[in-house]
């Protein structure tokens, strides 16, 4: 029988890392495990400098972010200093501008729609955060994702599973975590929903339980990424390469002409600049040809997909078709498919029973037989 | 049990000791007086704060009238840079300075000066030959550090001095990290400025001094009243003051009681039986193939621990009991690649790998012993879990 919560698995003589960010979540992780006994060290990762692009064209003057801004550090040790545990922050700002910025940067300038969350998981804090907290002597982490994560004996695999709250599930951002990750990471907030977190967080006593959630990018306030990547290119001295081209219709008709391949998404139907008798969307771009192909509606509607770059959770591999449900972005209800070895290597062919809208090109798939996360891989 | 901690960081700061304490304690309250008041109460007090000038002034071997007082050392590294140089000067400083004066140099390379940082060679220590080439006919101030906070490089000052009175340049040094480690005579050095700061030698933070050489002109930070001859405005920090009068007359009797002695004793050991455990580490300062190990202040040591990150063995150790530093902290807590390391050539990973040890009078036999068992347990623990480390082959065949 599957396993649900750590102290059936983790001795409290063990010492924890709880990733805080300062907000109500991991802050709350915190303070049930301190409750529970366990041997804490509290750790926040410095991903970026809110105050390096400040004031550049198209940016705020101001610092206030969401992600590692002073604030939240400051918050995060507050709460550490209350609960009586240490608290360190570790700067991977490097590693973070390496493996997130510069993939979410190019991703668009290449006309595909980046998932940075995802590859913030699975490079910084289920990877490298794991090598530091082991380093200093915590075998496993905690952090505040609203998500499950069981041993389950029979499979002998840990499965990840879609968390109590469905409206905060995070597993989306999960789905590239190994087995090894897996096997050091808790979950503590998965069984709660929100509501009850907050109420968690005021029995604690900590003063932050009524602080609003954070929803954009970490590292883009305001959420226009498109003024992230002019400031951003700015300051790398480089220029927006001229990405611009022709817009055309499903039948090859050019309607118009665009700016640059990074200011569309698939799906998207504002700001094309076109004038039509029917709504129009994005319904592909070309990176190859700079063209952004619009049409109707009903022309965003796609029976298939590919994925790959995959990782499985609850199987060792797809061997055979299975039937799953696939969420193709964040907010996207679950929709039924078939999964198939696609040919190709490490990529899968999925088969919608109904054809599904605005499938995107660059972001993630992921697989699920009823809560249990299968694996997922990224859309081409 | 409580449990057991050591602190090996005096570079960031000391703790006040006992009797600088007990100096202080009555500022506080009973004599609380404005300095410059005329009645009683600020009588007692001006007479503390001349009474410290002139134990600070003993210490740099300088007149009294030549200490201003300062809220620390970056104060005083800001009054010096600020205080001397115009808009057209030039300033000539080094790229292993504290950020108090590189910073603030590069402010002013904002404002209409012009700066040059001289480069270091890979033992942190700056070159007359370059800094003789890099002087213009515009040169104002000459600014190098006496002793480098993070390796304990000692740079060759005096020499400075003379090439800087040769010249007919300002020479402003910062001795922060030299003051109660080195003896220090203002005469011998030959320089119009020198900062140090309180609480790196057991002063109270918050507190420190700029030496200004009689007839040198200097425009103040501040503007207010009269005090520090005008070259400081704001009610003296009259315990503060007290404090580091006291904590300089300890530094110069210790001077002569060989505590420098025995503190580079117990540097000496923790360093030579730390690499004695521990593979593929070193010293920064230590490198041979530049003439051996270089001169530096008693206290300090920085070694280098390859397959590691810094930020991580700091907090290992930390976790351990025992309090030492990696690269320079910044807002967060977090720390950053070292300037100084970097500008000795140092590998970004290898001054990642960097930790420095700072001793002090404080430090005991007990405490190093301390560090030398978990420095290398802790170390190895992490590099367990490195994916670059290997250990070295001792069974490989020499070629004769």
């Amino acid at each position: 029988m599957p396993v649900s919560s750590p102290e059936t698995f983790v001795s409290t003589s063990e010492t924890i890392a709880v990733a805080m960010s300062g907000g109500v979540d991991s802050s709350t992780v915190a303070a049930m495990l301190k409750a529970e006994g366990y041997t804490l060290v509290g750790l926040t990762l410095q991903l970026w400098n809110q105050r390096r692009l400040a004031g550049m064209p198209g940016m705020p003057e101001s610092t206030e972010g969401r992600c590692c801004s002073l604030d939240d550090v400051y918050d995060a040790r507050r709460v550490a200093e209350q609960l009586g545990i240490p608290y360190y922050v570790i700067n991977q700002q490097e590693r973070f501008e390496q493996d997130v910025i510069r993939p979410f940067v190019s991703e668009y300038l290449s006309g595909r729609t980046p998932v940075p969350c995802t590859l913030c998981n699975n490079h910084l804090k289920f990877d490298q955060l794991l090598i530091t907290a082991r380093q200093i002597g915590a075998e496993r982490i905690a952090t505040g994702h609203y998500a499950r994560n069981e041993y389950d004996p029979a499979r002998d695999r840990w499965i990840l599973k879609r968390p109590v709250d469905a409206s905060k599930d995070q597993t989306y951002f999960l789905f590239g975590l190994t087995q090894k990750q897996l096997s050091r990471t808790l979950f503590p907030l998965g069984n709660y929903t929100k509501p009850e977190v907050r109420v968690m967080a005021g029995e604690h006593h900590l003063a932050l339980a009524q602080k609003p959630d954070s929803q954009e990018i970490c590292f883009i306030p305001g959420g226009d990424y498109k003024r992230f990547l002019d400031a951003y290119l700015a300051e790398q001295n480089d220029t927006l390469p001229d990405t611009s081209g022709e817009m055309v219709t499903t039948d090859g008709t050019v309607v118009g002409h665009h700016e640059g391949i990074h200011n569309f998404t698939v799906g998207q139907r504002k700001g094309l600049g076109v004038a039509s008798g029917t709504p129009l969307y994005v319904i592909e771009i070309n990176g190859a040809e700079r063209k952004v192909v619009v049409g109707g509606n009903e022309a965003l509607a796609s029976k298939t997909l590919r994925a790959h770059r995959l990782n499985w959770i609850s199987i060792s591999g797809l061997e055979a078709p299975l039937r799953v449900q696939i969420k193709i972005r964040h907010r996207h209800e679950p929709a039924w498919a078939t999964l198939a070895p696609s040919g190709e290597d490490d990529e899968i062919l999925a088969t919608f029973d109904e054809p599904q809208r605005a499938v995107t090109p660059g972001q993630a798939a992921v697989f699920y037989v009823g809560d249990e996360v299968v694996g997922g891989g990224w859309i081409r | 049990m409580p449990m057991r901690r050591v602190y090996m960081d005096a570079n960031a700061t000391t703790p006040l000791l006992p009797e600088v304490m007990e100096a202080m304690r009555p500022y506080f309250m009973e004599r609380f007086g404005n300095a410059s008041s005329v009645h009683s109460f600020g009588q007692q007090a001006r007479s503390a704060v001349e009474q410290a000038r002139v134990n600070v002034a003993a210490l740099l071997h300088c007149r009294s009238a030549e200490i201003v007082f300062t809220s620390g050392g970056t104060e005083s590294d800001n009054l010096a840079l600020f205080g001397v140089t115009q808009p057209g000067d030039h300033i000539l400083t080094t790229a292993i300075e504290h950020h108090a004066v590189l910073h603030a140099a590069g402010r002013l390379a904002q404002c209409g000066r012009e700066v040059t940082l001289l480069p270091c060679d890979s033992n942190g220590v700056i070159h007359l030959d370059d800094l003789r080439r890099a002087l213009r006919p515009n040169t104002r101030l000459i600014s190098v550090m006496m002793a480098n906070n993070e390796t304990g490089a000692i740079q060759p000052v005096e020499a400075i001095g003379k090439i800087a009175a040769e010249s007919g340049v300002l020479f402003h040094t910062d001795a922060v990290q030299a003051a109660a480690k080195l003896p220090i005579d203002v005469e011998a050095i030959g320089c119009h400025l020198l900062s140090i700061s309180g609480h790196k030698m057991h002063a109270p933070q918050g507190t420190g001094v700029l030496f200004v050489r009689k007839d040198t002109k200097i425009d103040p930070l501040f503007y207010g009243g009269t005090h520090e001859r005008q070259r400081r405005a704001g009610t003296e920090n009259v315990a503060g003051i007290v404090g580091m009068g006291k904590a300089a007359e300890i530094a110069r009797r210790s001077f002569n009681e060989g505590v420098s002695q025995r503190i580079a004793a117990l540097r000496d050991r923790l360093e030579q039986e730390i690499l004695a455990r521990v593979d593929q580490a070193g010293v920064h300062g230590g490198d041979v193939a530049h003439g051996g190990a270089v001169a530096r202040v008693p206290n300090t040591t920085n070694l280098w621990f390859d397959h590691l990150e810094g930020e991580a063995l700091v907090i290992a150790l930390d976790l351990k009991g025992l309090a030492i530093s990696g690269g320079s902290a910044c807002a967060s807590g977090a720390s950053e690649p070292s300037h100084v390391l970097t500008a000795m050539g140092i590998s970004a990973a290898r001054a990642r790998a960097s930790l420095r040890f700072s001793l002090s009078k404080l430090t005991t036999e007990e405490d190093v012993d301390f560090a030398i068992a978990v420095v290398p347990q802790a170390v190895a623990q992490m590099r367990e879990l490195s994916p670059t480390y290997h250990l070295p082959q001792s069974t490989i065949p020499v070629a004769s």
